[in-house]
């Protein structure tokens, strides 16, 4: 199948091991990746913070560059969230009832990584060698905009050396919330707190989640507080073998 | 036929009533915060509400059913308002009940006093309600030199304590069993000096003060629950008994409702007492569900009076994305769930409906400038949508009212910069270079210090993933 790389701009400019882990790993199920260049940014951040008119272009792009895939994959539930649940009501908000129609449309093809793996492309083994003690952190968007459910924890079962521990709490938000850490930046640090006093209690090496603002998140609290835990995006997990 | 245009329906007034704050949401989170009691009475209360109606929820195989039902049903109402409220009116009057109607708390309390001084007493006995709270109406009567005197035990120890209520539905969560007593000790009329922290025994302690007031006080306010158009029955929903000695011992009985509690028919009821028991104190039937229809003679109040308030509800209506916050059944699911609501507290939201529906409620009732905070006070995490009974989705509110609300200025020229380099593929690349050359910092300038006083930032990567594609 060939698939488009929705990067994501955090992945693309922060996080490139998540995104080249995602091409990686595709590539070696046999799939062939695209990287449709003039990508930039869903809007997310703009919408979320409440500048529905700046993000308008941003969804426009996005729709444009992404309309001509029958695939779109996002190492990100979050993303793919805004996508899916936020693009045709921009649109639809300015008046666009086209763009709305065409961003259903890109919305309808556009997965999350363990979504496009166990849904579309039907793998729950995909072959990887990962041997460390591994947590997982359920993202509050792909847990409840996307309902990935437990797609992420099938695929890391297959895992080859990984041994997985259970998260307590895992279904409580991180903290991030985007713009929220900044606006809210105590009750942020608050709930940041918990996370990782459950991160630890599992003994794990590494913390996992598939979307990188969250492990950013999480995982500059983890390094400032030098607790020796890593947080390190599901795509990366997934693509890790005994050769590389 | 001509029609004449009056304009957008108001929002609550200024000046009355208790849905604004002193301070944004930010700065009383941070006090709250610093409160390592509060943070543990709410931990421990929020979990063990969360769980006893997670538990109840869950046995029920036709849950997710029920919740489409009760959406829908508020979405039909609310498509015909109008038309359903002049329905109850008539049913109402017709049984012999008095309806008044009150465009906003101003009126409403007015109104209420009135009523009561007309009756020529001097107190009421009050059963929960969140529309008196949210019009003030305490302090309306206390103006006026009527004393209102709070029922439910929760109320009862927030009214003693001069505090503010901080849930919708366990309105005392912030008060642990030792402060209870010191506020009993300190206020109540009466009191055994010897009391314990036992609940039971402080228990007690308020049925026999309360038992007092029911035998003598002749007029009784209440909020209600549901009213039923087809039939004019009003109903409250209750745990502890007090609210049914509210609505039967005395002689005259003032029901204020917000116009959103109509249900259409009597079998609606069906779907929303299955509802809210288990979304709220998490018990599948409710303990006292109390229901009358105008006056019975010889029995019960003889003289019934129903307020239907609106003070903001017609301005939410008319908000497309907004408007079903009027579905909402005050079950305080969303409360219970909301990470944020578990470390603030309720409080901080400065309103008297706090937590998920509260920061979508209050801006839309008051106007979302003299609320402005509210709607950034989540994360966005969803778990209220998932817990709502009536399927209110709240993070899509909460995204439509920060759209809505007034932004700083620095804020809205990085948010045009950002928008207008992200536009532009070539300016993006350079962007991203000059971050990636940024060496790593540690403390960075407000308003993004929010972030490094408590969190680390990502090392740089050596090439952006772009860069890398480029170069394969």
């Amino acid at each position: 199948m060939r698939i488009a790389l929705f990067v994501t701009c955090l992945a693309d400019t922060l996080f490139p091991a998540a995104a080249k882990a995602t091409v990686r790993l595709l590539e070696r199920l046999g799939h062939e990746v695209t990287f449709p260049a003039d990508q930039t940014c869903c809007g997310q951040m703009h919408i979320n913070t409440g500048y529905q008119r700046d993000a308008l272009a941003l969804v426009r792009r996005h729709v444009r560059t992404f309309a001509a895939y029958e695939a779109v994959v996002a190492p990100s539930g979050s993303c793919v969230g805004s996508v899916r649940h936020q693009h045709a009501m921009v649109a639809r908000a300015a008046g666009d009832a086209s763009l709305a129609a065409r961003a259903e449309d890109v919305a309808s093809r556009t997965y999350e990584l363990s979504e496009l793996l166990v849904d579309v492309l039907g793998v729950g083994d995909v072959g990887a060698w990962y041997p460390h003690r591994v947590t997982y952190h359920p993202t509050c968007h792909s847990l409840r905009m996307l309902r990935v459910g437990d797609k992420p924890l099938r695929l890391l079962r297959h895992v080859r050396g990984l041994e997985l521990v259970d998260l307590p709490a895992a279904e409580q938000c991180c903290g991030f919330g985007g713009t929220f850490a900044l606006k809210n930046a105590a009750t942020s640090t608050a709930m940041l707190a918990d996370k990782m006093r459950h991160v630890m209690e599992t003994g794990a090496e590494v913390c996992t989640a598939g979307d990188s603002s969250c492990l950013m998140h999480i995982g500059g609290g983890l390094s400032r507080m030098d607790a020796g835990v890593r947080t390190v995006h599901l795509a990366e997990i997934l693509a890790a073998t005994e050769e590389a | 036929m001509s029609r004449t245009f009056l304009g957008m329906p108001a929002t609550a007034p200024r000046g009355v009533g208790n849905l604004r704050g002193d301070e944004p949401f930010p700065q009383a989170a941070r006090k709250a915060l610093g409160d390592d009691q509060l943070r543990r009475n709410l931990g421990h209360a929020t979990t063990t509400i969360r769980r006893k109606s997670g538990s109840v929820v869950a046995e029920l195989p036709d849950w997710q059913e029920l919740r489409a039902a009760g959406s829908a049903l508020k979405a039909a109402t609310m498509a015909r308002l109008p038309e359903l409220l002049e329905q109850l009116e008539a049913k109402v009057t017709a049984a012999g009940g008095v309806v008044h109607w009150a465009a906003d708390a101003h009126e409403a309390n007015r109104i209420v006093t009135d009523l009561v001084r007309a009756t020529g007493h001097d107190r009421v006995i009050k059963v929960k309600s969140m529309a008196t709270q949210e019009i003030g109406l305490n302090e309306a009567l206390e103006a006026a030199g009527i004393a209102p005197v709070e029922t439910d035990l929760a109320e009862l120890i927030v009214q003693l304590g001069h505090d503010k209520p901080s849930h919708i539905l366990v309105p005392a969560i912030h008060r642990n069993r030792a402060e209870i007593r010191e506020i009993f000790l300190r206020a109540m009329p009466g009191v055994d000096p010897a009391l314990t922290d036992d609940p039971a025994t402080l228990a007690a302690a308020a049925r026999r003060y309360l038992r007092e007031t029911f035998l003598s006080t002749k007029v009784a306010v209440s909020g209600a629950n549901f009213a039923v158009a087809e039939t004019g029955t009003l109903a409250v929903l209750e745990s502890e008994g007090n609210g049914r000695m509210c609505l039967t011992l005395p002689d005259t009985l003032i029901t204020v409702m917000g116009i959103e509690k109509v249900v259409p028919a009597w079998r609606d009821l069906e779907v929303f007492l299955q509802l809210l028991p288990r979304a709220s104190t998490g018990e599948r039937m409710n303990p006292y569900t109390s229901m009358w229809t105008g006056v019975t003679p010889g029995d019960g109040p003889q003289n019934f009076h129903l307020v239907l308030l609106d003070n903001g509800r017609t301005a939410v209506l008319a908000d497309e994305v907004g408007r079903q916050a009027l579905h909402c059944i005050r079950c305080s699911a969303c409360l219970n769930v909301c990470p944020v609501y578990e470390r603030t507290g309720g409080h901080a939201y400065g309103s008297v409906y706090p937590g998920p529906i509260g920061a979508v409620l209050s801006p839309q009732l008051t106007g979302v400038a003299d609320n402005a905070s509210l709607p950034y006070a989540s994360s966005l995490c969803g778990a209220c949508f998932d817990a709502c009974p009536v399927k209110i989705d709240i993070p899509s509110i909460l995204v439509h009212l920060r759209n809505q609300a007034p932004h700083p200025r620095s804020e809205r020229m990085a948010m045009a910069a950002a928008a207008y380099t992200m536009d532009r593929p070539a300016l993006y690349a350079r962007a991203q270079h000059a971050a990636k050359l940024t060496r790593r910092v540690t403390h960075l300038p407000p308003p993004l210090n929010g972030w490094t006083a408590s969190r680390d930032l990502p090392d740089p990567p050596p090439e952006t993933f772009r860069d890398w594609w480029a170069a394969r």
